[in-house]
This record gives structure tokens, sequence and C-alpha cells, in this order.
């Protein structure tokens, strides 16, 4: 048996408590395997890149994905535009391990997302609540990240997302049974999804932090209000020393709780990638704004 | 009932931990050189081999284990875990702790498209197959001496014992049957007993 739910999300158990980092050369996918990153998602430019040079963004040349496929030995990720199954049959066709199905890139579909049941490889998908997040999963998502605000180094918009993703399990989990239905309608979530959430008082795949990660302090942060792991996307190649921030980062997702070694990773690690204020991002150009 | 010392560096630790206690472990979680005081057997989770692997040598936990489990302590790795304990590994100079006498193949069935479920006959923990979870799986391509195979898909070895190691290449900690878990506790209380006879013989 190939492709079974199990096997999707057995894939994002085997993640956790670990560091998937945004990589555009086999060169750096090496350096994020060396720094001990999880597994690497491979794209044609970071995010931040994406946000200043504007345009269309679409998934990344078969060719650079290939060569980040055969420079390391972890999983491999990629992204697909939303709503864009052909460019995702592509992904899997070429043996990616893990489809980020992203509005990092420039959504290609402005009311449907990719049916991923329908396919072998697995999906990530973002959200930023409880009703996204379960929408996301009937329609196949084996793993959910939080969306946060891409390409800024700004890590407020990822914690509002899990805070407010963990806010509705609490309230979901609290409410009494004649009132499931009705939570689970204003939330946009299916409502055989919210009954499992609710029964097993957690979302039933691995959920990761994204979006504007940039530091250790950052990571760790991330890990205390409940997420499973993290992804790292410009923080790490747009800052000064991508090696020893990236090692940095992996010791603060695992020892997250242990602030003296908190202290001695945050150390020296040369200038953070710049910041973008949130509210500096016009509505229009706000990336999380993506996805239906 | 021992305490198993679960490695929490990275991966699905959770799930060990969860199925360990089911059959009546005592668990504790493995992240620092000072959690592994007091622990009687060690169980090492699938996750990502190369990350774990340098989160154990930048914490300077390799030669530590690498000497308890050398002088008997029960281990039991699955996937990542079992590719930590072969002492070769093909194409890599990954760090590991080495201690199993063979020779393991990364990703040996593919890449995720190629992960599968499968029945597998484990005639070492009863009669009825074993429901497998291969992801990215590893195979054993070459043993020593010592080392039994207890499992093989297509006549290559995907689970193997020498003495106190049990190593699979697949993830028990994935699917509700104890069987293996509750196979490493018993390895634990007779590696106990040994030691316990060792001990009063050189009295």
């Amino acid at each position: 048996m190939k492709g079974t739910v199990r096997l999707k999300t057995g894939l994002a158990e085997m993640l956790k408590g670990g560091v998937i980092m945004d990589v555009t050369t086999p060169e750096q996918a090496k350096i994020a395997e060396g720094a001990g990153a999880c597994a690497v998602m491979a794209l044609e430019r970071v995010p931040a890149d994406i946000r200043a040079q504007g345009g269309v963004a679409r998934m990344a040349d078969p060719t650079v994905v290939k060569r980040i496929m055969d420079a390391v030995s972890i999983p491999v990720m990629a992204k697909a535009r939303i709503g864009h199954f052909v460019e995702a049959r592509i992904l899997e066709a070429l043996g990616v391990d893990y489809i980020d199905e992203s509005e990092v890139l420039t959504p290609a579909d402005d009311k449907h997302h990719i049916d991923k049941r329908a396919f072998t490889v697995p999906f990530v998908c973002g959200c930023r609540n409880l009703g996204e997040a379960l929408r996301r999963m009937a329609e196949g998502a084996a793993m959910i990240r939080t969306k946060g605000e891409p390409g800024t180094g700004n890590v407020v918009e990822a914690v509002r997302h899990c805070r407010q993703v963990m806010d509705e399990i609490r309230i979901l989990c609290a409410l009494p049974e004649d009132e499931v239905a009705n939570y689970a309608k204003n939330c946009g979530a299916p409502l055989e999804a919210a009954i499992v959430v609710r029964k097993k008082g957690r979302l039933p795949v691995v959920n990761f932090a994204a979006g504007g990660i940039a530091t250790p302090a950052d990571a760790a942060m991330m890990m205390h209000l409940g997420c499973d792991g993290v992804f790292v996307g410009s923080g790490i190649f747009k800052s000064g020393s991508p090696e020893k921030r990236a090692r940095a980062i992996v010791q603060a997702v695992t020892n997250y709780r242990d602030y003296a070694m908190l202290a001695d990773v945050s150390r020296d690690l040369g200038e953070a990638m710049t910041g973008v204020e949130i509210s500096a991002v016009p509505p229009a150009e706000r990336m999380q704004e993506r996805g239906w | 009932m021992p305490t198993v010392g679960v490695l929490a560096l990275q991966g699905a630790f959770r799930e060990h931990l969860a199925a360990l206690r089911r059959v009546g472990a005592r668990t504790v979680e493995i992240r620092r050189r000072k959690h592994m005081e007091g622990i009687d057997a060690l169980v090492i989770p699938g996750g990502e081999s190369t990350t774990i692997g340098k989160l154990l040598a930048e914490g300077d936990m390799l030669d530590p284990l690498k000497t308890r489990l050398q002088s008997g302590m029960p281990v039991y790795g699955s996937c990542a875990g079992l590719i930590l304990l072969c002492k070769t590994i093909e194409g890599s100079d990954q760090p590991r702790l080495g201690v199993l006498d063979a020779t393991v193949r990364r990703n040996a069935f593919g890449r995720q498209v190629n992960s599968f479920e499968a029945k597998l006959a484990v005639p070492e923990i009863g009669t009825a197959p074993f429901h497998a979870v291969f992801i990215r799986a590893p195979v054993i391509t070459e043993v020593g001496a010592g080392v039994r195979i207890l499992a093989e898909i297509d006549g290559r070895a995907v689970a193997v014992r020498e003495n106190n190691i049990l190593a699979t290449s697949f993830h028990p900690e994935l699917t509700p049957d104890l069987r293996l878990h509750r196979y490493f506790t018993g390895m634990c209380g007779a590696c106990a007993k040994q030691a316990l006879d060792r001990e009063r013989a050189n009295v």
C-alpha cells in the first residue's frame, strides 16, 4: 500500500522537533543538511526576494529542484501555487517528498485549493486559524503550518496565527456538545473534522510554525506556543552567517526549554535578516491573505 | 519494569513514549547527557538520522551512550534509530553510535512516493503478521555473525537483533500493535538478569 494517509502524516511525524530550511541551490541545501535541518524546501527565490522583486511567483524550475534532490539525503519539499494541480503533479513526478501548496507563490485559482487526496505525495498547507487548517486537511493536507507573514523576518504574524489556532482548539474542547456544530460553522470548519479535534484535544496532524522566523529565540518561542517544529524561509540565507544561524536554530528547537543553552546558541550569530514592520506591508501585498 | 530513556532530540519520540507507557515501562526524555543517568534502556526513534546524529555529537552524547550500549544496556532503534545503531552506513560518514555489527542502506526503497505499508512476518513476536509502516525506510544489507535477522521483505533484512540491540527499519510507534515494544521491555528484563548474574559470578 502506497500513498496512504498514515504514510503521508507519518513522514510529518518524523520531521517533528526539526527545522525545515528554504534553499535555492545545491550548495545551500548541503549547508542546511550539515547544520542539522530535518528537510529542505527547494525553491528559486526565498520569500524576501519574491516580495522585493514582485511579479508572478511560480513553481521552481524542475532542474533546480532535481539538483537539490541529488545534493542531499534528507527529505526535499517544493512549493506549488495554490490551486495549481498540474504544478503539483509535476513535482510529484519529479519525486519530491512533500509539496507545500503555498501562499508564498502567486495563487493559480482564486476559489479552489488542490484536491490533495488524489495524490501519492503528501502536502503541507498554511493556515491562520482553525477553520483554515481543517479545510486544508479536508482537502487532504497531511501537515499544517502557520502562515505568518513570509519574507518579513517578523515573527508577530506567526505568533498570532499559532495562538489563534490553539485558542480555537481550547474553546472547541470546552464547549457543550450542542454548541459544537454552530462553532464549527462560524470557524468555517467541516463539522466532522471539528469533532475529531475535540476528541483528540489537538490537530490530528503535525503543525509547524512558519512565516517570519529569523532567530533561535523566535524558533524556541514557537515551540513553547505548541508548534511541532519550524520552517525557516528567508531567515537563514538572508542573514550574515547562514551556517552558524542554521545550527543555532536547530539547537533552539530541540532545547527550547533550556534558557542557558538558548543564550549560548544565540551568541555571535552576525546580522539577522533585515526585518519588515507588518504595518509597512500594504494589505494587497500580504501573502497570508492568499488562500480560501 | 525498566526505566526506558527515549532519545528526544528530534523525530517521533512522543509516539514511542506513549507506546512504552502502554506496555508498563517508566519513561524519560533524553535531550542532554545529564538525562541519561538512571535509565535501564534506550529507544532511538524515527526521525532524520543526520539531524539526530549531529545533535548527539554536538551534545557530547555519542561516546557516553556508546559505552553504555557496549556494556550491555538494551537499545531499540526504529528507522533513523536503526541507521544510527549500525557500524556502517553506505556512502555516508554521518555521526552514529555504530554498535550494531551491520551495514545499512538509507532510503533503500526510494523517496516518499515509494513509502509503503505491508503485512510482515516477525516470528520472534508471534504468528500473526505485523502491520509495518515503511517511510523512506532503510534496509540492512550485511550482517555480522552475531546478528539475527528477525524479519525480511523481498529477501532484505528489515528487523534484526544482536544481543542487547534491537532494530527495525519500520515504525511500530505509528500503529497500535504493541508487540515489538513488549518484546523490547522483555529484552530489558532478560538483560538486567544477565547483568545481575555476571555481578554475582564476579563476587
